[in-house]
């Protein structure tokens, strides 16, 4: 019988959560790395006993883990993350020229068909790549170096690289995003980038329409339906029909169209979820309600979703990395929470369970469908 | 070669997957940055997580003590004390108290 793999990285550790395909009893493993920073982890699509995790403190740096046999075992591989070339500076908090800096992994993104060749987004940002395993990283530098670079500047997190998307039917086309720069395409491989932000509008910089600048919180995309693209920004749920060449806004009914996590349906390309958040300011849920809202149209109209979730009192967040999907055949959807809950749904989000309670601020989910 | 005594924090004891302190041995002259070059060589997975890569600048929360005393800000090249040197004392290498 198929089953999943829910990977949790935390602000103390990783925890594998496991269930057959009912996703109603749970086993939960961990916490891997005790102690440590775990900012993603995520399975090989070509190899689901392939796992990679970003491990980090403040103390000790950066460290890469893999694992080969679904999260049993795991062994440190590649952590030197050198930038290419010059390094070159951005934009400090004050407005100053800063040198990049390397920081953390914030993301890994395995390749859909080799599972040595993974991608790393990091801050400061940049993108890198390894087609050894993870042993070591080449910078894809054509995207810091994009003329842009100097003018990019950090969000409260940092100035991260967050997002990775790579098209499903050509590897050569993949989109990131950044906080707080925006998103960007490559056709190329990545060698070449280009800013795709086009009609996105941010009341905190000083031009709204800014080519760059823009505080880009997460993007997704179906994998049969690569073209069109949803995005979380600080403010504002949009949505691209042309792979990021111009963007519209979907927010619609939403209580606030604050947030971070967006994600899509694994069957029904125009059901995406995301988890309204109060404010920029208020970073909890509006009227201390927990409630993940589903549109079925694409955008624009959307049901909130409760029953199972805390609807009085619930304060916590749902940061970007936090949310993934299931590919069973009655859709799971899963997410974090920065107040240690990690909840599922086996029917799409209708109704929801608490798979643990207590753990440390959950900073991403991912989950894997077992064969 | 002199062999030395090394007190690794306990992450990196846990990244590592060693318990207890290693012993390294290093050549004429024993100073800070030879010992740590043969803790990296013994230990690879530990390389960028005491210092730089490529035997970069000492991470900010990471300290170097010996002999009761903090060696952190010396030069990297110097030697380091003789009760190191003979074994009878070990070089700690600390996280910094910090964090949460």
């Amino acid at each position: 019988m198929s089953g999943v793999r829910v990977l949790v990285g935390t602000r103390k550790g990783a925890f594998v959560l496991s269930s057959d395909g009912k996703r109603k009893d749970w086993t939960v493993d961990g916490p891997h790395f005790p102690g440590w920073e775990m900012y993603h982890l995520k399975g090989s699509p070509a190899d689901p006993d392939r796992i990679y995790a970003s491990q980090s403190t403040g103390w000790h740096g950066q460290v890469i883990q893999r694992s080969d046999d679904g999260g049993k075992s795991w062994n440190p591989v590649g952590n030197e993350f050198a930038y290419d070339g010059v390094t070159g500076t951005h934009q400090w908090y004050d407005g100053t020229p800063h040198p990049w800096e390397f920081a953390r992994v914030w993301h890994l993104e395995p390749s859909h068909t080799d599972p040595d060749v993974v991608l790393a987004g990091v801050e400061d940002a940049a993108l890198f790549r390894s087609s050894d395993g993870g042993q070591s990283w080449q910078e894809l530098s054509g995207l810091r170096g994009h003329g842009s670079g100097p003018h990019w500047q950090p969000g409260a997190g940092g100035m991260c690289l967050h997002t990775i998307i790579v098209d499903p039917r050509d590897a050569e086309r993949m989109y990131v995003a950044i906080s707080a720069a925006g998103a960007f395409r490559t056709t190329d491989g990545g060698k070449t980038w280009q800013p795709i932000n086009r009609g996105l509008k941010s009341q905190g910089i000083p031009d709204a329409e800014a080519e760059v600048g823009h505080c880009v919180h997460r993007i997704a995309m179906h994998p049969q339906r690569p073209e069109v693209l949803f995005m979380q920004k600080h403010w504002d749920v949009m949505r691209s029909d042309d792979g990021g060449d111009s963007w519209h806004e979907v927010s619609g009914n939403l209580p606030t169209d604050f947030g971070f996590p967006i994600d899509v349906h694994a069957h029904e390309p125009d059901t995406i979820y995301v988890v309204p958040i109060t404010s920029d300011m208020h970073h909890f849920p509006p009227e201390g309600k927990l409630r993940v809202y589903r549109s079925r149209t694409g955008g624009n109209e959307w049901e909130a979703l409760t029953e199972g979730l805390p609807q009085k009192d619930c304060y916590v967040n749902v940061l970007r990395d936090a949310m993934s999907i299931d590919s069973l055949d009655e859709c799971g959807v899963y997410f974090g929470t920065t107040g240690g809950q990690v909840y599922a749904s086996g029917d799409a989000g209708n109704t929801w369970n608490a798979i643990v309670r207590d753990l440390p601020a959950v900073l991403s989910v991912e989950v894997q469908t077992l064969p | 070669m002199t062999t030395v005594r090394v007190v690794l924090p306990g992450h990196l004891r846990t990244l590592a997957k060693i318990s207890g302190e290693v012993t390294v041995d290093v050549g004429d002259p024993v100073t800070l940055a030879s010992v740590l070059d043969a803790v990296e060589s013994s230990y690879p997975m530990l390389r960028g997580t005491i210092r730089a890569h490529g035997g970069g600048p000492r991470r900010d929360f990471v300290r170097f003590f010996a002999c009761n005393a903090d060696l952190s800000h010396e030069p990297i090249d110097a030697p380091l004390p003789a009760a190191v040197v003979d074994g009878s004392e070990p070089l700690l290498v600390v996280g910094a108290m910090a964090g949460g």
